[in-house]
C-alpha cells in the first residue's frame, strides 16, 4: 500500500502541472471557483464556448481524454495518470461538464461496439470537444424501468425508421450526435427486444425541446423522433442486443471515476469557517461540528473508495457494482448540506442572486439542483436495489412483467 | 499510488481467518460471555503461536516486525468473530504505549513478553460516568505509587499490568503498574466478553511511562494510533453482522417469499453495505497513514474511527431488525454483535468525542 507518487508518477504530475500553468484560461479561475453543483460560472464568458476552447487546447497538446488510445484522440495514459491529471487540472476541470456524457458514456460504448472506421471518424472529435454527444435512454414510460421504453425502430431496407420520444436527455440541445436505444421487437420479453444505434442529432425529424426544470434551468430535454432514418451501419451491437449494449454504457458510468464526485463538503466547510452565529463562530458550534465530521467522513470515504477502484483498474480488474455507492452517498449528502448551509444563514440564505449571495449563490444553486442528483442516472432507490441484488445477492422483487412479451405488459394507461 | 494490501498481508489475514474459524466460532464467544471462563485463553494461546500479538513489535524486542498493515487485517478478522481475547487492550493500547513512549529498558522488559502473549496489558482510563479529562482525574500518583479507583478497565480482570492515566504534581502522567497485588472486581458492562474490571489502586507501585506531565498528549497520540486498529475490528464486526442479515433474509420466508425480496429490507441492507464500504475505505487510508507516520495521521485516524463506529453500530442494530423478533432472543447471535458494537464505539471515547477530534484535525477551509 502506497499513496505517494512513484518517480514516473511524479514526473507525469510535473509535466501536467507545467502545461496547465502555461495553457489554462487563468481568467476563468475566479468565476469557476464559485461554481458548485448545478452551476458552471464563467463570469462574462459563454460557458459552452469556453468549455470547447479549453477542451480543444487540451486535445491539441494530447491532454484530452488521456486514458483513451492515441488513435482515438487520447494519450494512452494509465488510470492513475488520469487521476493525477484530474488533481492537477483542478478548478478548470469544472469546464468539462458539457462533455461528461459523451466522453464518459457514449465513447466507451462506441469503442466496444462501433466499427473501426466510425471510431476513427467520431472519437477524436468527441475527445477534442469539437462534437458533443448525448445519450438518449430515458422515456416518459421508461425511467427507472428503462427496459420498458417504447421508442420504435422499424427496418426499411438498409435503414431504420425511428418514431417515439425520449426525455431527460442532458445536453441534447448542444449535441451533434447521440446514442439511442430503441424497441425493435414488442413480441418478446422486454429486455430482449431492444437495439442500440448512434445518430446525427441534426437528422430530419429530430425535434429537441428543452425542459424548464424545477430550478429554472434547462439542462434536460425532450427529444421527439418523427420518421427519423438511421443507416443500419450506425447500429451498435446485434439487433435485439440493445440491453447488453446499454449495460456497457451504464457500467462505464461507474467507471467514470477519474474526477472526484461532487459532495458539497468543500462548500460547507468554507461557509462554516467564515460564518459567525449568535452564539459564536459556527466552527465552534457543537451541532455544526458534528455534522461537519459526519460529512467529511463520508466524502473521504467516497474519495478513498474511488482510489481503491483506481487501484483495481490499474491491476486490470473491473470495478463492480459496489461503485454504485458514489452517487447514492453524494446526492443525499449534497442535498442535506445545501439545506443546512442555507439554514445557518437565516432568511438571507435564500437569496439566489449571484451578485448578492455569498460565493455567487453556489449553495443556493446546489439546494435547487440537488433533488435531481438523487434521480438522474439511477434513483437512490434503484441504486439500493442494485447494491442489494447484485452486490449482496438478495433475491429479486416479485415482478409483474417477468417472462411476458412486451406488448402484453400492463401499462396502467 | 497503490491502494491495496499486499499479497503477503493478505496471506497473514487468510491464515488468521482459518485459525479463528476453527478455534473461535461465535459459540466460543458465547461461552465466555455466559461466564465459563474469563477469556478464551486457548484462542489467545493459538494467536500467540502464530506470533500475532507481536505482529508490529520490532524483531529486536521479540516481535515479528511486520508493521501495522498486517496487524490491521488481523484486527479485522478478530473483529469479525468477536474474539473473546484481550487483544485490543493488550496489543493496540498497552503494547503501542510502550512501543511509542517506553525507555529502551522498559521495551526490553515488556515487549518480548507482550509479543509472546505471556503478559497481557491494558489501559486504565475511565473513572466514572464522565469522559476523562485532565481536570477530572482522581486517581493520583504520589512518587512511585498510585492510588484511586478506575471504574471500567477493559480486560482488567485478565491483565497483568496496566498503563494508567493519573494526575500528579507534574500534571497528568502515564504510569505502568503491575496488577497482581491490586484489588480488582468484575464490573458488568454491555459486552460481558470484555472481562471489565474495577481496579482499586492503593499505594500500588508504579513507574513513569514517558515524561511526567506529558500524560494527556501521549494519551491523545495513543488513542489516534489505536483508533486505526479499533476501526478494523469494527469493520470486521460490521461485515459479519451484515452477512448474517443477508443470509437470514434469503432463507426466511414471509407472505410466501423470502423477506430479502422486500425492498424495505433490501434498502436497509444496502445502507448497511454503504456505511461499511465507506468505513472500510477510510480505514484502509488510515492504515497507510499509521504505517508511514503520515502528517495527516490524526485526521485519517479520526475519520476512520467515526466511519467505523457509524458502520458497526448501524449494521449491528439493523441486523437485529432484519431478524425481527428472533433477533431479540438470547439464543440468536445478533445481540453479540450489538453488544460488541457498543463496546467498541466507546472503548476509545464516543462518537461525539471523535467527531470533535476529526474537526480539530481538518486543514482549514480553502474558501
Amino acid at each position: 500500500m502506497d499513496f505517494t507518487d512513484t518517480p514516473a508518477e511524479t514526473e507525469f504530475r510535473q509535466t501536467a502541472r507545467a502545461w496547465i500553468q502555461d495553457n489554462a484560461p487563468a481568467y476563468l479561475e475566479a468565476p469557476l471557483s464559485g461554481s458548485g453543483f448545478g452551476s458552471t460560472r464563467t463570469g462574462d464568458f459563454d460557458p459552452i464556448a469556453e468549455a470547447k476552447k479549453w477542451q480543444k487546447t487540451k486535445a491539441d497538446a494530447g491532454w484530452a481524454c488521456i486514458q483513451w488510445p492515441k488513435e482515438y484522440g487520447g494519450r494512452g495514459a494509465t488510470p492513475i495518470e488520469s487521476v493525477i491529471w484530474g488533481q492537477e487540472e483542478g478548478v478548470y476541470g469544472k469546464l468539462s461538464g458539457t462533455f461528461i456524457i459523451g466522453q464518459g458514456m457514449c465513447a466507451p460504448t462506441m469503442m466496444a461496439y462501433a466499427g473501426e472506421e466510425a471510431k476513427l471518424r467520431y472519437l477524436p472529435k468527441l475527445a477534442s470537444g469539437e462534437e458533443i454527444w448525448c445519450q438518449l435512454f430515458s422515456e416518459p414510460h421508461g425511467g427507472s424501468d428503462l427496459a420498458g421504453l417504447r421508442t420504435k425502430a422499424v427496418k426499411d431496407g438498409d435503414t431504420w425508421v425511428i418514431n417515439g420520444q425520449k426525455i431527460w436527455t442532458s445536453g441534447a440541445q448542444h449535441s451533434d450526435y447521440g446514442i439511442l436505444i430503441t424497441r425493435t421487437d414488442s413480441d418478446v420479453a422486454k429486455h430482449r427486444g431492444l437495439t442500440m444505434f448512434f445518430l446525427d442529432m441534426k437528422s430530419d425529424g429530430v425535434d429537441i425541446r428543452p425542459i424548464k426544470q424545477a430550478n429554472g434551468d434547462s439542462g434536460f430535454n425532450e427529444v421527439f423522433f418523427d420518421n427519423v432514418r438511421i443507416p443500419d451501419a450506425q447500429r451498435l451491437g446485434e439487433v435485439g442486443d440493445g440491453w447488453k449494449v446499454a449495460l456497457t454504457t451504464l457500467m462505464n458510468e461507474r467507471l467514470a471515476i477519474g474526477g472526484s464526485i461532487a459532495t458539497g463538503f468543500p462548500e460547507i466547510q468554507a461557509l462554516v469557517s467564515e460564518l459567525v452565529l449568535a452564539n459564536g463562530p459556527a466552527s465552534s458550534d457543537q451541532a455544526v461540528r458534528s455534522k461537519l465530521a459526519d460529512w467529511y467522513a463520508k466524502s473521504a470515504g467516497l474519495k478513498n473508495t474511488g482510489a481503491r477502484a483506481i487501484s483495481a483498474l490499474s491491476k486490470g480488474e473491473i470495478p463492480g457494482p459496489e461503485n454504485s455507492i458514489g452517487k447514492l452517498v453524494a446526492g443525499g449528502m449534497m442535498q442535506d448540506i445545501a439545506k443546512f448551509a442555507v439554514d445557518l444563514q437565516g432568511l438571507g440564505g435564500l437569496v439566489t442572486d449571484p451578485a448578492i449571495a455569498r460565493s455567487q449563490a453556489q449553495i443556493q444553486a446546489m439546494l435547487m439542483r440537488s433533488p435531481a442528483v438523487r434521480i438522474e442516472g439511477g434513483t437512490d432507490q434503484i441504486l439500493r436495489n442494485i447494491i442489494a441484488e447484485r452486490v449482496l445477492g438478495l433475491p429479486e422483487d416479485m415482478r409483474a412483467d417477468k417472462g411476458i412479451a412486451f406488448s402484453q405488459i400492463p401499462t396502467g394507461v | 499510488m497503490n491502494f491495496d494490501f499486499s499479497s503477503e498481508d493478505r496471506m497473514i489475514q487468510e491464515q488468521v481467518r482459518r485459525f479463528l474459524s476453527e478455534q473461535s466460532p461465535l459459540s466460543r464467544h458465547r461461552s465466555v460471555m455466559e461466564g465459563d471462563s474469563l477469556q478464551a485463553s486457548d484462542v489467545w494461546q493459538g494467536l500467540a503461536e502464530l506470533g500475532l500479538q507481536g505482529t508490529a513489535i520490532p524483531e529486536a524486542y521479540g516481535g515479528v516486525g511486520a508493521g501495522y498493515l498486517p496487524l490491521c487485517l488481523v484486527a479485522q478478522e478478530l473483529g469479525g468473530v468477536l474474539a473473546a481475547v484481550p487483544f485490543s487492550s493488550s496489543v493496540y493500547l498497552a503494547t503501542e504505549a510502550i512501543t511509542c513512549f517506553g525507555s529502551t529498558e522498559q521495551k526490553e522488559r515488556y515487549l518480548p513478553k507482550l509479543a509472546s502473549g505471556e503478559w497481557v496489558g491494558t489501559l486504565a482510563l475511565s473513572e466514572g460516568p464522565l469522559a476523562p479529562s485532565p481536570t477530572n482525574l482522581t486517581v493520583a500518583r504520589s512518587g512511585d505509587t498510585v492510588s484511586g479507583k478506575k471504574l471500567v478497565v477493559p480486560h482488567g480482570l485478565a491483565a497483568d499490568f496496566a498503563v494508567v492515566l493519573v494526575t500528579s504534581d507534574a500534571g497528568t502522567d502515564l504510569v505502568l503498574a503491575g496488577l497482581e497485588a491490586v484489588e480488582r472486581s468484575a464490573v458488568e458492562i454491555v459486552d460481558p466478553s470484555i472481562a471489565a474490571a474495577t481496579i482499586d489502586f492503593a499505594q500500588t507501585p508504579c513507574e513513569s511511562l514517558g515524561e511526567p506531565g506529558d500524560g494527556w498528549t501521549m494519551l491523545e497520540t495513543l488513542q489516534h494510533r489505536a483508533a486505526v486498529l479499533y476501526a478494523f475490528e469494527q469493520i470486521g464486526g460490521a461485515e459479519q453482522a451484515l452477512n448474517m442479515a443477508v443470509a437470514y433474509a434469503k432463507e426466511r420466508f414471509a407472505f410466501g417469499r423470502p423477506i430479502g425480496s422486500f425492498q424495505a429490507l433490501k434498502h436497509m441492507m444496502a445502507d448497511m453495505y454503504v456505511a461499511l464500504k465507506l468505513a472500510e475505505s477510510n480505514a484502509y487510508y488510515a492504515a497507510w497513514a499509521l504505517q508511514n507516520d503520515a502528517p495527516d495521521l490524526h485526521l485519517a485516524a479520526a475519520t476512520a474511527r467515526v466511519s467505523a463506529t457509524q458502520a458497526f453500530q448501524l449494521c449491528a442494530r439493523d441486523n437485529i431488525q432484519v431478524h425481527g423478533g428472533m433477533g431479540f432472543t438470547w439464543a440468536f447471535d445478533c445481540h453479540l454483535f450489538y453488544r460488541r458494537s457498543n463496546y467498541l464505539a466507546l472503548a476509545l471515547g464516543g462518537l461525539n468525542e471523535w467527531e470533535n477530534k476529526l474537526v480539530d484535525a481538518l486543514p482549514s477551509a480553502v474558501a
